[in-house]
């Protein structure tokens, strides 16, 4: 059974394709056939942060026209070998995507037995973001801790209800889990950041993971690896319990709070 | 820091941040799955109103409302106290 799981958010930066990159290899890690697919047509980047830029030769739209097989534009990952990216074309055509041509590609990967299909979506409600999560079973909802995102999501979580295959056609609808990016456990003590029990209350969802503030995530990016393989990370850890959730386990939420520090850093700052 | 914020009676931006998105989300799940024409009729009617009596935007409330087999559209308008009465 393959299931489809998109990640989106409404509003652009809030973490989408690192959430995507890291979902996508903590699943493969644990043994699980993965394909991640960018949906940002035009503005390709789930390349860079997987590390594979130089090795696309064919994209999403060339497999939807026809112009290639899909296991030639399936990126085989160097690192975990059930893991596969299709990255997004580079074209200015608006109209690349069609809803016949991404059901096309998803059935073939289906019919592939891929375990996971996680659809990157593009930032907005155009197009891209609409075909990315119309065939999900699932949705990972990337919400920052502050207002215009918590708002975007919430716009999100309508469309979800509304304009997706499962909604269409009464198929019990798509899971929505909310995920927290950027969280600051300690400008949330001081009372100057939403807390994940506000967002938990203001848009009535689970949270699947809280990822916590962490220059681990811009030094992954750097590098072209996923934080989640970055063993000495907290941002990794969180992605990894998420990941465990998704896969039904049942695990507390850590990184809520302010590391202790001790006490010469506390007398002395730093 | 964190006892001190307790005693302070100015509310944080974060409750500041939570109240208005709890208000903001509520009036726009509201509207959602409505019909496109709703927030052009709210503006029309308002106009017409307006003609007559001097009521507030914020006093004037549609709701739609769907139950089994039928949709009712319910249009309240709080008109102002007269002044003097």
């Amino acid at each position: 059974m393959t299931e489809i799981i998109v990640v989106t958010s409404g509003k652009g930066g809030v973490g989408k394709t690192t959430t995507s990159a890291s979902l996508a290899c903590g699943l493969a890690r644990r043994g699980k056939r993965v394909a991640v697919i960018d949906f940002d047509i035009g503005l390709r980047n789930l390349d860079l942060i997987m590390g594979c830029e130089r090795r696309v030769v064919y994209d999403f739209v060339n497999v939807i026209n026809g112009e290639c097989v899909l296991k030639q534009a399936l990126i085989k990952d160097k690192r975990l070998e059930t893991l596969h990216v299709l990255a997004a074309s580079q074209t200015r055509d608006k109209d690349a995507l069609t809803e016949e041509g991404v059901r096309r590609v998803l059935d073939e990967l289906i019919a592939e037995e891929f375990d996971y299909i996680i659809c990157d979506s593009p930032a907005g409600i155009e197009k891209g973001a609409h075909l990315a999560m119309y065939f999900a079973d699932r949705a990972v909802v990337v919400v920052n801790p502050e207002v215009s995102s918590v708002r975007d999501s919430d716009r999100i979580l309508g469309l979800l209800a509304s304009k997706t295959h499962r909604s269409a056609n009464g198929n019990g609808g798509v899971k929505e889990h909310l995920l927290l990016t950027r969280y600051n456990p300690r400008r949330v003590a001081n009372g100057e950041m939403l807390s994940v029990g506000d967002i938990k209350e203001i848009l009535g969802l689970d949270v699947i993971g809280v990822i916590p503030e962490s220059p681990d995530v811009l030094a992954a990016s750097n590098a072209g690896v996923p934080v989640i393989l970055n063993d000495d990370s907290d941002a990794a850890s969180a992605y990894d319990d998420a990941v465990a959730r998704l896969l039904g386990e049942e695990l507390p939420l850590r990184f809520l709070e302010e590391p202790k520090r001790g006490f010469f850093a506390r007398v002395f700052g730093g | 820091m964190g006892l001190l914020a307790m005693f302070r009676s100015k509310p944080t931006s974060a409750s500041i941040a939570k109240e208005r998105l709890r208000i903001i989300v509520a009036q726009e799940r509201g509207g959602r799955g409505g019909p496109d024409y709703l927030p052009l009729l709210r503006r029309e009617l308002l106009q017409v109103i307006h003609k007559y009596v001097n009521v507030d935007p914020e006093a004037v409330q549609i709701n739609l409302e769907r139950e089994a087999g039928h949709e009712v559209l319910e249009f309240s308008v709080a008109l102002p106290e007269k002044p003097g009465a």
